[in-house]
């Protein structure tokens, strides 16, 4: 929100404006509701009313180009604004580039804000210009590097503009300040996906870059679940690629619990029951033994997601056990 | 190893029991307050302003406390002759997140016949692109929030057959990451709230079944922090509005049981403003009917008070309102 301004001393209220004296304002309940309005800040509502009056009669001009600066600057979420604004660079022929350096300036000062990026895209779009998005959404994701609106933005230019060429090295910097940077681990997923491909040596990259994160912290929901995106890509799934399961057996073996080890091994042993390739490692009874651990100790408040993980694994466990009683009966 | 995770920490004098005549007070008066600086500043979100009240207030079967006849005529001025849709606002634009506010309260009032029909259709249809997605105005921006403004909005109008529903769940589907969420757009980071659009969007569809249903109920669960509060993304901070996006998923989901609900109520509750009425975002912070409506219907998806009306978890309105449009929106078989 706003400064409403009232500090503002050199402030002329429209109303006060010679230059606006044909302007009959209109103020917000005008019309079916009539109501008192006893303004809390005269600024907000002066500068609001004579924006209605310009809205209404659908003035194309210079003066209402400024109204609108002021009343976004009172208010920069106010959709109707942005686009009164739009239709007026249009029919004015204003500079677009000095409005890109007007609209980044905003954008500084309310970074989290659709219409203020929403802007920003037409611009670039009408200009057919994306030099300086990259920089634009870099500063935007230093001061917060998971804000969805910047990173929205970014993801459109670089698609737009195939602007991929030194992505991966921005994520991989983001990554190495905020390891658990659940949207710069989303950007590398973006990036991979739709520019570098998912060939076996890029996956094989991608798993060890991972494995290597994770070591760093263990208990990282993003690196986890990138490290399952990145398998959905290997032809050998979760259960199939040694390195992978030799790691999660290596971090369990030195005592590691974080529960996204243990639900990761889980995938393990359910991958495995159901290519019907299970091992004395990953099999029916370790999911049970791991989703028990997981409820009653690891991860207790979604303890009734693991008991229903466990119930599912019992039934194989019975399936696994009644075959292994037939092999010996077959014996 | 490193456990640390972002989270608020409930205080012992924090509000327990539900404080529902505070909150009907507090929302009776927000509306009446139009000499406040926050009425001013919230104009170009009027209309949803309205829902968000209304529906918490039939939620506490308090809407006689709403100015109806006069909420009725506004959204009549807010409808465009032109092209049909409606804005926050009069004179403001058009928007479909607005047109569908204007739609939910006016079936919650039974009183369509307060707007051009026709017109809201012919609009919505207007919108749909190429590749199934929807505008969210003339201007362009996309986001699969607008997809499910436009789905909900014709369902509630029950004209659906005016848009083409396989493209639409096609671009939602497009829209699905690697860890079973969605975001706004292919490729945008998952997000509870955008989840909640995706989920609702298939429910009425009836297409839920093309979910991979556990991960994604997995990584809802996992929203859950210590405090029993939700947050909508890995790391982020809780917040009271996720209580309803995560768990009206999950309910769609029939998955609600995997959360640990009494946690979670004891959050919600603590998000009350014990003196002035309302809920806000986190403990201690100031009221907003937004989140007094999202904590109101996350506590009625939990169930456990007699004085807040069943929701429903699709269309975040009052159950007796779907049931009397005779809608039937997907909700997955308990596992």
């Amino acid at each position: 929100m706003s400064d409403s301004g009232d500090s503002d001393v050199a402030w002329t209220y429209y109303k006060d404006r010679p230059e606006w004296n044909d302007v009959t304002p209109v103020p917000e309940d005008e019309g079916p509701n009539q109501v008192v309005v006893i303004a809390h800040s005269e600024k907000f509502v002066d500068v609001y009313d004579y924006f209605r009056a310009v809205l209404q009669n659908n003035e194309r001009s210079e003066r209402a180009l400024h109204l609108t600066k002021d009343a976004v600057e009172l208010n920069p979420a106010n959709y109707t604004v942005w686009q009164y604004r739009r239709d007026l660079l249009k029919a004015l022929g204003t500079d677009l580039r000095s409005e890109l350096d007007y609209v980044e300036l905003v954008i500084k000062n309310s970074p989290k804000n659709y219409q203020v990026w929403h802007h920003r895209r037409v611009l670039v779009e009408w200009l057919q210009d994306p030099t300086q998005e990259l920089e634009l959404t870099r500063d935007a994701l230093l001061q917060d590097p998971k804000n969805y609106h910047a990173w929205q933005h970014r993801q459109w230019a670089i698609k737009a503009f195939g602007l991929y060429d030194r992505e991966l090295e921005f994520v991989d910097n983001l990554i190495t300040e905020d390891v658990r940077n659940n949207s710069a681990w989303n950007q590398r997923y973006f990036v991979i996906n739709n520019h570098h491909g998912w060939s076996d040596l890029n996956v094989q990259r991608e798993i060890c870059y991972t494995l290597e994160k994770i070591k760093f912290i263990k208990n990282n929901e993003s690196a986890w679940n990138y490290l399952r995106g990145v398998l959905l890509h290997d032809k050998r799934g979760v259960s199939g690629n040694a390195v992978v399961t030799s790691f999660c057996e290596e971090l369990y073996k030195n005592k590691c619990r974080s529960p996204y080890l243990l639900a990761f091994l889980i995938d393990i042993c359910d991958e495995a029951i159901k290519k019907e390739e299970t091992s004395c490692l990953h099999n029916a009874n370790r999911a049970v033994e791991l989703c028990q651990a997981l409820a009653g100790k690891y991860d207790k408040i979604r303890s009734k997601y693991w008991n229903y993980m466990c119930e599912k694994f019992k039934k194989f466990q019975q399936d696994e056990n009644n075959k292994d009683t037939a092999d010996k009966i077959d014996e | 190893m490193d456990f640390a995770t972002k989270d608020v920490n409930l205080k012992p004098d924090r509000p327990t029991t539900l404080l529902i005549e505070k909150h009907s007070d507090y929302l009776a008066k927000y509306g009446t307050n139009k000499d406040d600086y926050e009425y001013c500043m919230t104009e170009y979100l009027r209309m949803s302003g309205i829902y968000w009240s209304l529906t918490a207030m039939e939620l506490m079967g308090q809407s006689h406390r709403m100015p109806k006849e006069e909420i009725i005529s506004f959204i009549s001025s807010c409808q465009n002759k032109e092209n049909g849709g409606i804005s926050a606002s009069f004179p403001h634009d058009p928007h479909i997140l607005y047109t569908l506010s204007a739609v939910q309260v006016l079936t919650m009032y039974d009183r369509l016949d307060a707007i051009d029909v026709d017109g809201v259709v012919e609009y919505i249809k207007g919108l749909q692109q190429e590749d199934g997605s929807f505008f969210g105005d003339k201007w362009g921006e996309t986001d699969t929030r607008f997809t499910f403004c436009a789905v909900m909005c014709l369902s509630l109008l029950h004209r659906l057959d005016a848009i083409n529903v396989d493209k639409a769940v096609q671009f939602v589907l497009s829209c699905m990451n690697f860890d079973g969420g969605f975001g706004s757009k292919p490729g945008s980071e998952s997000h509870a709230g955008l989840i909640y659009c995706c989920v609702g969007t298939l429910s009425i569809c009836k297409k839920l079944d093309v979910l991979k249903v556990d991960d994604l109920a997995w990584w809802l669960c996992e929203r859950q922090l210590p405090s029993g509060g939700l947050n909508g993304r890995p790391e982020k901070l809780p917040d009271l509005c996720y209580s309803w996006w995560v768990m009206s998923s999950l309910t769609m989901l029939n998955r609600i049981h995997w959360v640990d609900n009494a946690k979670l109520e004891e959050f919600i509750l603590a998000c009350q403003d014990a003196e002035t009425g309302g809920f806000s975002d986190r403990p201690g912070d100031i009221p907003d009917p937004f989140h007094t409506l999202f904590g109101l219907a996350g506590l009625s998806l939990l169930g456990n008070s007699d004085l807040i009306k069943p929701v429903n978890p699709t269309y975040c309105m009052p159950q007796e309102t779907i049931n009397r449009l005779k809608l039937e929106p997907q909700i997955l078989k308990k596992v």
